[in-house]
């Protein structure tokens, strides 16, 4: 070869230049696809029959309508959580889900009478231009609704503890949201020349009187309500049965529920419900990924065979030259 | 873009008739005509940015995602962020950008060298470099010459104007004229006046229009692209009227605790539709352009790359000029190719020769090169490998000698000593080649003039009286001169196509030699002539050509009576060597079904050779047609004619026709074409033309050869490539879809005004075959895989729709919807894009049929897309209904409900993200270590941008800016959800799989035959290739007159030929005289015997125009006339 001009333009023997990069090149032939399926559907079947099992112990026990005394016939494994649910209830709702101001809610009292967020028009301001604290439909919408599950034991009621702390997220209550800091030593000071969302009863910082630490913007039913649901039929956690007498489980009894009213969901066409459920490894009890799994991995199954078939019937072979 | 500016020419009012005076620049400079300045750059520092925004926005995608923002501001619409649009338009516009000032530099300096050569000083009287110059102008050095002449047109063929000088008028005509980028030949320098300048040049007229070139998928996709909007809008309308029921039915309850702004539904509604045009904007991609650009932008790299494009000989490497055409490389079907310097290296080659019935051969096995240092003035360059042939010279023998005396005299070569240099200027290549053997082999031929010529006879210099040049023609096939030697005695030699001579000897014996190697036989004869007879003759002979009437004919008469009872000396083989692999290639396109048209502005004998040479034309084409007709009837007749003999033979040899025997050549005639183009008869010719397997077109014209290409692009809607090396090419290399420039050393014209350019006709097939055929495949797959990415991504949304009251809630989190695009699915497509192979570079070319997918479109196209689209929506349901069954009521290992929305955005887009990514694995057929970083670290990069974005920390800093803080944490600790990703990935892939596996096995394509049968060879390199013989013709060929032209003889024995003093060689190098009558009118007028030096080729059309000269380098070279 001669030197020169020639070889300083010649360009680079790379295999990136040349495309040459060594590589992998599967193809879908028929000693992949066939057992490929085939492992694929095994494997689904087997996790299909898990989750199955799994989803059929889990016990859940659901309440609609106004019966107030249920029975629970054998023992409800604990922990126990308890859940109200609404159904036609969007959550998801475009104008209502940017209907908050997270500034406020992350304490900074600054926002509590700047409009920074019109979001939460109309329930900014109240009709004598307060600002309302928290602002916006989510949390004036809150679930008010409060219930008490008691145990009839011997046509004693006793009372099975519903513990509302814990139910929220733990970055939820921690992270993203916080109270603002007492002033003057007192909570309240804090939301003083704010109004108190117009569907509540009672102002944020009276949510829960008796504990500080689950009150205010942290109250823990506050936060499970301001996480809204993705779909229009929804259930909340209300509260864990993790406490005293009732930490092992619910035994089987009859047992009554106190429910107090006062959350309309007749206006919009929607119901309400409450139930009661503990978990698995899995989570709480969903029928649909087992069956999901087991049909899947059985059609797997099937179609590997159809495949095979297909294969040893009408495979090609490259013995045609005029290829 | 408009390479030459023509725009610019645009003037205010039609110019009827320029005048131009000499040296007269004030009067000149009042018409204001085009100065030679040409501008081909778009923008300069300041405009770029304000300038390149506006085009920017012009386009329509672009300007699309601008309206997208403005809607984004308006609260009361607004169902996204603005920063969701902003991030990928701004990174759009900016990449896009950079792109065109990149592009647009490279032209800037392009210009600086153009002014640096304009203004060398060359013609300082001038002030512009010469253009067209008027040739007789020796006494126009006094300013009072004025020409009036036509406009500037692209006529090259035609010039009408007047001189007037001192008071006479002197008309001017076409042989009057130098035109832009022709050489001057025989005289260093000339007299001129520049006509026209510029963009106003009939070199520049004939450029051709540039026009913007597109794909024929970029086409496909401006359609898609509107079909896409329409869609969008009818989902728009769709989720608008749904929204309108569903506020009349369920909304007004929702009032209790969801206000609504506006009461009135119909409004809403329609605020609904803007809303969701927002939200489901992706499905008009806004990264689509940006990384189509990126990808045919590195599959030009490849090219630029290419070692095996690379030629070494010239040092040239493969050049991809434009960069957005890549994948129309491989969907080729027409290839309109130039002939010399394309296909021939236009390099004549004295190659064998037989004398008195002894071949002697130029093998280059075990030969020796021929030492022809006995012979001081031998061309160095000239090789010849049988050293028979010296020693039969050397060893006198008569017929050795009289061979070459006949090569040294019979010829119309000129002679002319430069730098103590002997150089021959021939009108054709294949005459120079002769002569320089004759000069080796000891018959050096001096000096002509127009009366003798001047040869040195081993050593010895002998003059001979030249009587008589009978000069060639096309129907003589032969020329002849007589002479009278030395000593007295007079001879008639005479040279010709073998046929014609072998009638004319006088025993008729006839010798085949070099039958069937596709060389260019000349027989040598001579005939010792009769003082009487020959002065009897003569005499005829002046009165014949001095008659008024028949003058051609008489003429010939007496030639045919002269030229008789010849005695045979031998024959000499030419060969116009083809360049390497250019037959094989031929073969391997003609398997890619891809038609070759060879256009060229030789004649026909030139064009049939070379036609059967190359493999183009086969003993195996019973018929060839030829179609020469005069009259617009006659071409209209034999058009029919070929099309009845066509139709006939269908009927007949229906069998036969499957087994390809009856394919079918054309030659046609570009006289014709004057009329073949004309309209009514477009459609014909064009019907006719695809009926056969090769068309050759001669005698084209530049112009006609844009014609072709153009009738084949309007009426065949193909994809069609033009590839030549000269100026001639240029109009049809900007009319092909495809213009590829072959770059030699001449002719970087060609190359200027191309797509993409190499050395050496047989890298075409490395380019079609391999580059084109990937860039298409990996275009294909790319906008496939894009569409079924985007369209998946936004039907979720639509799906969605119907669960939260139509209110234009997003499936996803914002962050997402704005990186999605950009960040997590951007590199592992554009990865396939970049280095996707179905097969490696040997198989394609092993298996040129590979091609054919690319050519009807079957990798892309509407119902691709539809299906495309049909997959995304079954996708989509997936991805929307598995996650939504999962997560349903239910709640997490540890109580709390993750059926929020937060937690169910990050399920669906993790299953999407997954998804995707997955159905990318299974397209990507060619797993390099880059795919595999691209694939699974754009995967990694979900996972880790979706937890920085959900951390805490960012949320301490901008508390509102990340609400999504916690979501993956709690979630993607849940097993539920890992196997909702694990169901949605499968339940979307395996049928995917089970229809390509089936697909298959039972209609399997080309492309999973070849692959399935590398995958058997575990990916050994293909088989050594089957080097395709070249099947020569078994009748010979004979093509004299390789390129000659009638009117040499003339020439050379005209008194306008100069008279020269006798140069002694001993007195070294006599500055040449003045020859500004000669003009060489050759196809081409240098040659090279060896192949070290290319002829200056040019030429387009071979009678009048070859003065029209390729321009030698690649800054437009401005050949300058110097005055006196």
């Amino acid at each position: 070869m001669k030197a020169g001009p020639s070889r300083t333009n010649r360009p680079d023997n790379t295999a990136f230049t040349q495309q040459r990069l060594p590589a992998w090149q599967p193809i879908l032939s028929a000693g992949i696809v066939i057992p490929g399926f085939t492992l694929i559907g095994l494997a689904f079947i087997g996790v299909g029959v898990a989750l199955f099992v799994t989803s059929q112990k889990i016990t859940d026990l659901e309440v609609r309508g106004k019966r107030d005394t249920h029975a629970v016939l054998f023992f409800f494994q604990g922990p126990v959580f308890f859940y109200y649910g609404l159904t036609s209830y969007y959550q998801n709702f475009r104008t209502y889900g940017v209907s908050k101001d997270g500034y406020q809610l992350s304490g900074d009292t600054y926002y509590f009478n700047v409009r920074a967020w019109y979001s939460c028009a109309p329930y900014q301001y109240d009709s004598n231009n307060n600002p309302i604290v928290p602002c916006g439909s989510i949390a004036n919408s809150m679930f008010s609704d409060t219930f008490q599950l008691y145990q009839v034991v011997n046509g004693m009621k006793k009372q099975v503890p519903l513990d509302g702390k814990g139910i929220a997220w733990w970055t939820d209550y921690n992270i993203k949201y916080s109270n603002p800091a007492l002033v003057n030593g007192s909570f309240a000071n804090a939301f003083s020349g704010t109004v108190k969302p117009v569907n509540w009863s009672k102002p944020v910082y009276e949510l829960d009187p008796t504990d500080q630490a689950n009150n205010g913007f942290l109250n823990q039913n506050f936060l499970v309500w301001m996480r809204q649901a993705a779909l229009p039929k929804f259930q909340k956690l209300y509260g864990r049965i993790a406490e005293g007498d009732y930490a092992q489980g619910l035994p089987a009894g009859n047992y009554t529920l106190l429910i107090n009213y006062s959350y309309p969901v007749i206006s919009f066409g929607g119901t309400k419900k409450v139930v009661l459920s503990n978990v698995s490894w899995m989570g709480g009890k969903n029928q649909f990924l087992g069956i999901a799994y087991l049909v899947i991995g059985s059609l797997c199954i099937v179609m590997a065979m159809v495949m095979l078939i297909i294969y040893a019937k009408y495979k090609f072979t490259d013995d045609d030259e005029d290829m | 873009m408009s390479f030459f500016g023509l725009d610019c020419v645009k003037k205010k009012e039609k110019e009827t008739e320029r005048k131009i005076r000499a040296n007269d620049r004030e009067h000149n400079l009042s018409f204001k005509y085009a100065t030679n300045a040409i501008k081909t750059s778009k923008y300069n520092v300041l405009t770029f940015l304000p300038l390149n925004l506006f085009e920017q926005f012009q386009r329509i995608a672009n300007a699309y995602f601008l309206c997208l923002l403005v809607l984004q501001v308006i609260p009361a619409i607004s169902s996204l962020s603005w920063f969701t649009t902003v991030v990928p338009l701004a990174l759009v516009l900016s990449i896009t950008a950079v792109k065109d000032a990149i592009d647009d530099l490279a032209d800037l300096l392009l210009l600086s060298t153009l002014c640096l050569s304009s203004s060398h000083p060359l013609s300082p009287s001038l002030a512009v470099s010469f253009t067209l110059a008027l040739c007789f102008c020796l006494s126009l050095c006094c300013p009072l010459g004025e020409v009036c002449c036509e406009p500037p047109n692209n006529r090259l063929d035609r010039f009408v104007g007047t001189l007037v000088w001192r008071g006479q008028k002197h008309p001017l005509d076409n042989h009057c004229v130098l035109l832009r980028g022709c050489t001057l030949r025989n005289t260093d320098w000339c007299f001129g006046l520049v006509l026209f300048a510029g963009p106003e040049t009939k070199l520049m007229q004939n450029c051709g229009k540039s026009s913007f070139k597109r794909t024929s998928i970029d086409r496909l996709m401006n359609v898609l692209v509107l079909f896409i909007f329409g869609f969008l809008v009818f989902m728009c309308i769709i989720l608008a009227v749904g929204h309108g029921i569903w506020e009349h039915y369920e909304g007004t309850k929702v009032m209790a605790f969801v206000p609504q702004q506006n009461e009135d539904t119909a409004f809403s509604s329609f605020l609904t539709f803007w809303s969701y045009i927002i939200i489901l904007n992706t499905v008009v991609p806004i990264s689509l352009y940006v990384s189509m650009e990126v990808i045919r932008l590195g599959n030009s790299y490849y090219i630029n790359w290419d070692r095996l494009m690379f030629h070494t000989g010239s040092g040239t490497a493969a050049e991809a000029r434009t960069t957005t055409l890549n994948e129309e490389l491989g969907q080729i079907r027409y290839v309109f190719s130039d002939k010399t310097g394309t296909l021939t290296q236009n390099i004549m080659c004295f190659h064998k020769c037989s004398i008195n019935g002894k071949a002697y051969e130029d093998s280059v096995i075990d030969m020796m090169m021929v030492d022809f240092s006995f012979n001081s003035l031998a061309d160095p360059r000239f090789q010849f490998y049988d050293n028979n042939l010296l020693e039969a010279v050397k060893l006198e023998t008569l017929e050795v000698h009289s061979f070459f005396r006949l090569l040294a005299i019979c010829h119309t070569v000129m002679a002319e000593e430069k730098n103590n240099d002997l150089v021959y200027q021939a009108q054709s290549p294949d005459e120079g080649a002769l002569v320089t053997a004759a000069r080796n082999f000891g018959f050096v031929f001096r000096l002509r003039t127009p009366e003798s010529v001047c040869v040195v006879e081993m050593g010895v210099p002998r003059t001979y009286e030249l009587l008589a040049i009978l000069d060639f023609n096309n129907v003589r096939k032969r020329m002849s001169v007589i002479v009278r030697s030395p000593e007295g005695k007079l001879a008639l030699y005479c040279k010709g196509a073998d046929t014609i001579i072998y009638k004319r000897l006088h025993d008729r014996a006839e010798e085949s030699i070099f039958a069937g190697e596709g060389l260019r036989t000349l027989v040598l004869a001579y005939k010792d002539l009769d003082e009487e007879y020959f002065s009897e003759w003569k005499q005829r002979h002046h009165q014949a050509s001095t008659a008024l009437e028949g003058r051609e004919d008489k003429l010939n008469q007496l030639y045919e009576e002269i030229e008789k009872d010849l005695l045979l000396i031998g024959a000499t083989a030419i060969e116009d060597k083809l360049q390497d692999g250019v037959s094989q290639t031929i073969e391997q396109l003609a398997k890619a079904d891809i038609k070759i048209w060879v256009l060229t502005g030789d004649k026909q004998e030139t064009a049939e050779n070379i036609g059967y040479s190359c493999n183009l034309l086969r003993e195996e084409m019973d018929d060839i047609f030829i179609v020469a007709a005069d009259s617009p009837e006659e071409v209209r007749q034999e058009l029919r004619c070929v099309e009845w003999c066509e139709a006939y033979e269908r009927d007949v040899q229906v069998t036969e026709r499957w087994h390809g025997t009856e394919i079918k050549g054309l030659l046609i005639l570009g006289i014709i074409f004057a009329y073949a183009l004309e309209g009514s008869m477009e459609l014909e010719f064009l019907r006719t033309a695809c009926m056969c397997k090769t068309v050759i077109c001669c005698r084209v014209t530049p112009m006609q050869k844009a014609q072709v290409v153009e009738l084949v692009k309007k009426y065949k809607q193909a994809v069609t490539l033009a590839i030549g090396d000269g100026a001639n090419d240029v109009s049809m290399i900007k009319a092909a879809h495809i213009g590829v420039g072959i770059s030699g050393q001449e002719g970087m014209q060609a190359v200027l005004s191309s797509d993409f350019s190499f050395a050496q006709f047989r890298y075409l097939q490395r380019l079609l075959l391999v580059h084109g055929r990937w860039s298409y495949l990996r275009m294909c797959k790319f906008l496939r895989y894009f569409f079924y990415k985007n369209f998946t991504f936004t039907f979720v949304h639509f799906w969605f729709a119907f669960f939260c009251g139509f209110s234009a809630q997003t499936v996803y989190d914002e962050t997402f919807i704005a990186l999605y695009n950009l960040m997590y699915t951007a590199l592992p497509v554009l990865g396939m894009g970049l280095f996707d192979q179905d097969v490696s570079d040997g198989w394609s070319l092993e298996y040129p049929q590979l091609y054919e997918p690319g050519q009807r479109s079957l990798y892309f196209s509407k119902g691709a897309f539809i299906k495309c689209a049909l997959h995304s929506c079954y996708s989509s349901l997936v991805l929307f209904f598995v996650p939504y069954a999962a997560v349903r009521d239910s709640v997490s290992t540890d109580g709390h409900d993750i059926a929020d929305h937060q937690s169910f955005a990050l399920l669906t887009q993790t299953c999407l993200t997954v998804t995707v990514c997955v159905q990318l694995g299974l397209d990507l057929s060619y797993w390099t270590a880059v795919n595999h970083l691209f694939v699974w670290g754009s995967l990694g990069m979900y996972f880790l941008v979706t937890f920085t974005m959900q951390s805490d920390g960012l949320h301490r800093l901008y508390a509102s800016s990340f609400p999504f803080v916690g979501t993956a944490r709690n979630s993607l600790d849940q097993v539920t959800v890992w196997l909702t990703v694990l169901l949605t990935a499968v339940l979307c892939v395996l049928p995917v799989v089970v229809h390509r596996f089936l697909f298959m096995q039972l209609n399997p394509t080309i492309n999973d035959k070849v692959r399935l049968k590398v995958h058997q060879m575990k990916a050994q390199p293909p088989p050594p290739r089957r080097r395709a013989r070249i099947r020569r013709s078994s009748t010979r060929r004979s093509g004299y007159a390789f390129s000659h032209a009638y009117g040499y003889g003339d020439l050379v024995t005209s008194k306008r030929f100069l008279r020269r003093p006798v140069p002694s060689r001993s007195a070294g190098s006599t500055p040449a005289g003045r020859s500004a009558a000669f003009r060489p009118a050759g196809r081409s007028a240098g040659y090279s015997p060896s192949g070290q030096e290319q002829n200056p080729k040019q030429a387009t059309e071979p009678t009048e125009l070859q003065r029209y000269r390729a321009v030698h380098d690649a800054t437009f070279c401005r050949q300058g006339v110097a005055p006196e």
